[in-house]
C-alpha cells in the first residue's frame, strides 16, 4: 500500500519482532494507519495481538523494527507520555480507580470535563452523575466512559481492544456509530476484535496476525471473512493428513443418561443459555477464542461461581455447587489453565497429588502413609511424571508440573475431568503424552470436558466440540468434522455451511 | 541435564543441604551461644544451668507451637500471651473455690472461646489474623480485669500439680519435660502426618489451590485457631506453676518471644514452610541469648537492643543461607 503516497502516515508500525525468552511473540508485524482510516486488528489465540498492542502504545520495547506515529519515532516510556504522542488507547478492562469519583478520574487524568459530558452524551449515557464512584457503576457504563475520556482528550489514533466485548447491543451500536462518525473527521482508529459484524460495519481493512507474522492486508468487502479466516490459519492440514495423525479411536455415539447436563446457563454478561450434555466415555472439546465465556462456564462447572440462571445435572440428578468440594463430591475435577493457580509450588510431588484426600474433615487424622504413597507412585506411573525434582514442584518443568495438576485427579479416580487448556505452554512431547491419556481416560468410563486454544487437538482427542461465542454455544460439531477451518469459522461466529467450498 | 547440574559446587550442595535440614545451623548456632557462655563465665555451662534454660524454654517454645501452625498458613495468633494469662489467672482464682479439675477446666474452655472467636473472624469473616488476634487479645485483657473484681476477695491458690510440673525437678531435669515431650512429640507427628497438618501447609503455599482440591478453608481455620488458643492456655497453666504468682500480665511478655522464636526456627510469616523443630531450637536459642545478654551486664536498653539486632541478623542470614538451591 505505497501508491497514495501524498498523505503522510499516521501511524507506521515496520517489521516488528519481539522475543520473550526462547518464544517468539512477534516475528515481523506491520501496521500503517492514515488519518480518517479505520483497522481491524485481527489473529487467532496466541497470534501476538497482546504484544503488538502492547508495543504499539509503547508499554514494551520491540527487540527489531520501528513504530513511527507521526513521523516520529514511538519511544517507550510512561502512559502520559504514549497519550502526548497522539495515540490514546482504550481495553477491555476499564482502566478507572475503582475508589474514585468519576470527577477525581478525569482531574486525575486531566481530562477536559466538557468535552467528556459531550462524547458521554453522544454515546447513549444519559443520567451519569460525575461523583459517583467509579466501582458502583456497571461495567458496560465504565467501558462507554473509558472511551469518552479517550475521545475526550483528542486522540491522533485510537486503539480500541475489544472494546465491544460484553456491551449490550444498543450501547455497541452507539459506540461504532461515534466511532466512524469521529473517523469520518479525520480520526484514525485501530480496532482489535473478533466480531466480523462489527468489524464489517466499522473498518476499512483488516490486518492479519499469524504466529506473529502479519499476513495480510485485506479490504473490507463481501467474503471478507472467509479470506480472513483462510489467512488466520496459513497452510492449514488438509483433512487427510489429520486423519493420519490421529489415534485410531471412534467417536462415540453418547446414549442413555449424560454424566453432566447443563441447561441453559447464564452468568451476567458473560455466559447466555449455555447448553449441552457430556456423556461418559466422551471427551467433549470446548473451542472459543479468548473471553468469549469459556473461563465463566468452568470456574461455573468447578464450583468457583454460580450461574445465575439454569441447571446442572450430574448423572440425571440436579447438583448446586457453592464450593469446589460440592463439584468434587459430585464427581467434576478441575485442571484449571494456570498452573500456578493448582499447585503448592514449595511443596513435594506427592503432597501435591495427595492434596484432594485429606481435604475432607474425616481425613485431617492420621495419614496412611503407604496407602498414600502406593496411590501417589501409580499417578506418577501412570502418567510418567519425572520426579528427579519432586521435592518441590516449581523445580519441575511445566509439562511435567502439568501432569502433577492431572495425576492429583487421577489419583482420586476421574469421573468427569474439567480440563481448560491443559497443553497451554508445554513441550510437544507431553503434549503427545497428554491426548492419549485423555482417551485412555474416556475410554475407562470418564467423562472429559477439554477446552483447547489450539485448534487441532479437537480431532486429536475429542468425540465432538461445543463452539463458544460471545458467552452462547453457537456450534456443536462432530469431531470428523471438526477440521481447523470449520472450527476457526465457528469461533468466529460465522455461518458452518456456505464456507465449505470458499476454504477449499 | 548439563556439566553444572550433575556436579554442583560445594557451596550449592550446603545450601541444599541446609534447605532439606534447616534446623542444623540452628543448633549449631546454639552451641556456638553455649560456647560463648561458657567461654565468658567458665563453669557456668553445668546441669542445673542446663535445667533451668530447659524450663524456661518450655513455656517459649510452647506458645511458639502457636505461632508455628498459624504461621504455615500465613497467619499469626497474638492473643496468646493473653489467653495463657487468662488460663492461668482463672486457674488459681477458682481453685480455692472449685477445686482443682474444675478450675482447669473452666480455664480451659476460656482459651478454647477465644479461639474460636478468632477462627470464626479469620476463617468466616476473613479478618485478617494479625487483626483479628490483636482484637481479641484486647478484650480478653478487658474481661479479665472485669473479672478480677468478682473474685478478688478469694485469694488465689495454684493447684498442687502444677506447681510440680512447673518447679520440680526429675533427676536434675525439669518437670515440665512431662508435659512437654509428649507435646512436642504430637505437634511433630501432626504436622508431617496428619491430613491436618498437610492442610496447614496447603493453605498457606497456595490457599486457591486448596480450594481447588475440595479444601473448605474456613473449616482448618475454625480448627486452627482453636487448637492455638488450647495449647496457649495449657502453657498458661504450666507457665503460672513455674512462676507462681498469678497476675495480669503474666504471660504477655512471651508473646512477641515467642514471634521471634517461630521465626529464628524457619517458619516463613508468609507461610507454608518451616515446621516444630526449628521453633524449638528457635526457643532455646532466644533463651540462651536472654542469659548471655543479662551477664554482659549492660543496661537494660542496650541489652534489648542487641537482642533486636541479633534476631534481625539470624534471621536474614537464615534465609540467605536456606533460600539457595
Amino acid at each position: 500500500m505505497t501508491d497514495s503516497g501524498a498523505e503522510p502516515l499516521l501511524l507506521d508500525a515496520q517489521s516488528v519482532s519481539k522475543r520473550f525468552g526462547a518464544v517468539a511473540a512477534l516475528s515481523n508485524a506491520s501496521l500503517h494507519l492514515r488519518r480518517g482510516e479505520v483497522v481491524a486488528l485481527m489473529g487467532a489465540n496466541g497470534a501476538g495481538k497482546s504484544t503488538f498492542v502492547k508495543i504499539l502504545t509503547g508499554a514494551l520495547r520491540p527487540d527489531t523494527g520501528h513504530v513511527q506515529i507521526k513521523g516520529v519515532d514511538r519511544r517507550v516510556g510512561s502512559p502520559a507520555e504514549a497519550r502526548r504522542s497522539g495515540l490514546v488507547p482504550v481495553y477491555q478492562e476499564p482502566s478507572l480507580i475503582p475508589d474514585l469519583t468519576v470527577a477525581d478520574n478525569l482531574r486525575l487524568g486531566d481530562t477536559d470535563e466538557a468535552a467528556f459530558r459531550h462524547w458521554v452524551a453522544e454515546l447513549g449515557v444519559s443520567d451519569l452523575n460525575l461523583g459517583e464512584m467509579i466501582h458502583r457503576l456497571p461495567l458496560a457504563t465504565l467501558r462507554i466512559l473509558d472511551l469518552a475520556r479517550a475521545l475526550a482528550s483528542k486522540p491522533d489514533v485510537l486503539l480500541l481492544d475489544e472494546m465491544t466485548a460484553a456491551l449490550p447491543t444498543d450501547l455497541v451500536e452507539k459506540v461504532l456509530k461515534t466511532v466512524r462518525a469521529q473517523a469520518d473527521e479525520g480520526l484514525a482508529v485501530i480496532f482489535v476484535s473478533h466480531r466480523f459484524p462489527e468489524i464489517a460495519a466499522l473498518c476499512d481493512r483488516a490486518s492479519v496476525l499469524r504466529d506473529g507474522e502479519t499476513v495480510g492486508d485485506l479490504p473490507i468487502e463481501d467474503g471478507v471473512e472467509d479470506r480472513a479466516v483462510e489467512l488466520m490459519l496459513g497452510a492449514a492440514l488438509t483433512p487427510g493428513q489429520l486423519a493420519e495423525d490421529r489415534d485410531a479411536h471412534v467417536p462415540q455415539t453418547a446414549t442413555g443418561t449424560p454424566r453432566l447436563k447443563v441447561s441453559g446457563i447464564g452468568l451476567g454478561g458473560k455466559l447466555t443459555d449455555v447448553s449441552f450434555d457430556l456423556h461418559p466415555g466422551e471427551v467433549l472439546g470446548v473451542v472459543a477464542l479468548e473471553g468469549q465465556g469459556q473461563d465463566e462456564l468452568f470456574d461455573i462447572l468447578a464450583g468457583f461461581r454460580r450461574a445465575e440462571t439454569g441447571t446442572l445435572e450430574v448423572d440425571g440428578t440436579t447438583r448446586e455447587f457453592t464450593h469446589p468440594a460440592d463439584a468434587i463430591a459430585a464427581g467434576l475435577t478441575f485442571v484449571p489453565g494456570n498452573r500456578a493457580e493448582a499447585l503448592l509450588m514449595d511443596r513435594s510431588v506427592r503432597e501435591n497429588i495427595a492434596l484432594p484426600f485429606s481435604a475432607r474433615l474425616r481425613a485431617w487424622a492420621g495419614l496412611p502413609m503407604k496407602r498414600e504413597a502406593a496411590r501417589v507412585a501409580e499417578a506418577i506411573e501412570r502418567l510418567q511424571i519425572d520426579t528427579r525434582a519432586q521435592g518441590e514442584v516449581r523445580r519441575l518443568s511445566g509439562g511435567n508440573q502439568q501432569k502433577v495438576t492431572i495425576g492429583r485427579w487421577i489419583a482420586t479416580g476421574v469421573e468427569t475431568l474439567l480440563l481448560f487448556d491443559p497443553t497451554r505452554g508445554i513441550d510437544v512431547r507431553t503434549k503427545r503424552q497428554i491426548y492419549p491419556l485423555v482417551r485412555e481416560l474416556a475410554a475407562q468410563g470418564a467423562a472429559v470436558l477439554f477446552y483447547t486454544s489450539e485448534l487441532e487437538e479437537v480431532q486429536l482427542a475429542c468425540d465432538r466440540a461445543v463452539v463458544m461465542f460471545g458467552g452462547r454455544v453457537v456450534d456443536i460439531i462432530d469431531a470428523a468434522e471438526a477440521d481447523e477451518p470449520t472450527l476457526m469459522r465457528a469461533a468466529y461466529g460465522l455461518p458452518r455451511n456456505a464456507p465449505a467450498e470458499a476454504a477449499s | 541435564m548439563t556439566v553444572a547440574a550433575d556436579q554442583p559446587t560445594a557451596l550449592i550442595r550446603l545450601g541444599r543441604f541446609l534447605r532439606d535440614n534447616p534446623v542444623i545451623p540452628l543448633i549449631l548456632l546454639l552451641f556456638v551461644l553455649i560456647g560463648v557462655l561458657e567461654y565468658m563465665r567458665p563453669g557456668i555451662v553445668n546441669e542445673r544451668w542446663i535445667g533451668n534454660t530447659i524450663k524456661f524454654a518450655i513455656p517459649l517454645a510452647m506458645l511458639a507451637a502457636c505461632q508455628t501452625i498459624t504461621m504455615l498458613t500465613g497467619g499469626i495468633d497474638l492473643s496468646v500471651g493473653v489467653v495463657a494469662t487468662v488460663s492461668a489467672f482463672v486457674v488459681s482464682s477458682l481453685t480455692p473455690l472449685l477445686g482443682a479439675p474444675s478450675a482447669v477446666t473452666i480455664s480451659l474452655a476460656a482459651a478454647v472461646l477465644v479461639g474460636l472467636v478468632n477462627g470464626f473472624g479469620v476463617g468466616i469473616c476473613r479478618v485478617h489474623p494479625l487483626i483479628m488476634t490483636l482484637g481479641t487479645g484486647l478484650i480478653a485483657t478487658g474481661c479479665l480485669q472485669v473479672y478480677q473484681r468478682f473474685v478478688i476477695a478469694t485469694g488465689s491458690e495454684i493447684p498442687s500439680f502444677l506447681e510440680w510440673l512447673g518447679t520440680g525437678r526429675t533427676f536434675s531435669l525439669p518437670n515440665a519435660l512431662f508435659l512437654f515431650l509428649p507435646f512436642a512429640a504430637l505437634i511433630l507427628w501432626g504436622l508431617a502426618r496428619t491430613g491436618f497438618g498437610r492442610l496447614l501447609y496447603a493453605i498457606g503455599a497456595n490457599e486457591n489451590a486448596a480450594k481447588l482440591s475440595g479444601v473448605r478453608s474456613w473449616q482448618v481455620f475454625l480448627a486452627l485457631y482453636t487448637l492455638s488458643a488450647l495449647i496457649a492456655g495449657i502453657t498458661g497453666l504450666l507457665y503460672v506453676g513455674m512462676i507462681r504468682a498469678p497476675s495480669l500480665s503474666l504471660a504477655n511478655p512471651l508473646l512477641l518471644p515467642s514471634v521471634a522464636a517461630a521465626v529464628i526456627g524457619g517458619t516463613s510469616i508468609f507461610g507454608g514452610r518451616g515446621g516444630y523443630s526449628g521453633t524449638i531450637v528457635g526457643a532455646l536459642i532466644l533463651t540462651v541469648l536472654g542469659t548471655l545478654l543479662t551477664l554482659l551486664q549492660m543496661p537494660e536498653g542496650a541489652r534489648r537492643l542487641l537482642f533486636g539486632l541479633i534476631i534481625l541478623a539470624v534471621t536474614a542470614l537464615y534465609v540467605r543461607f536456606t533460600d539457595q538451591s
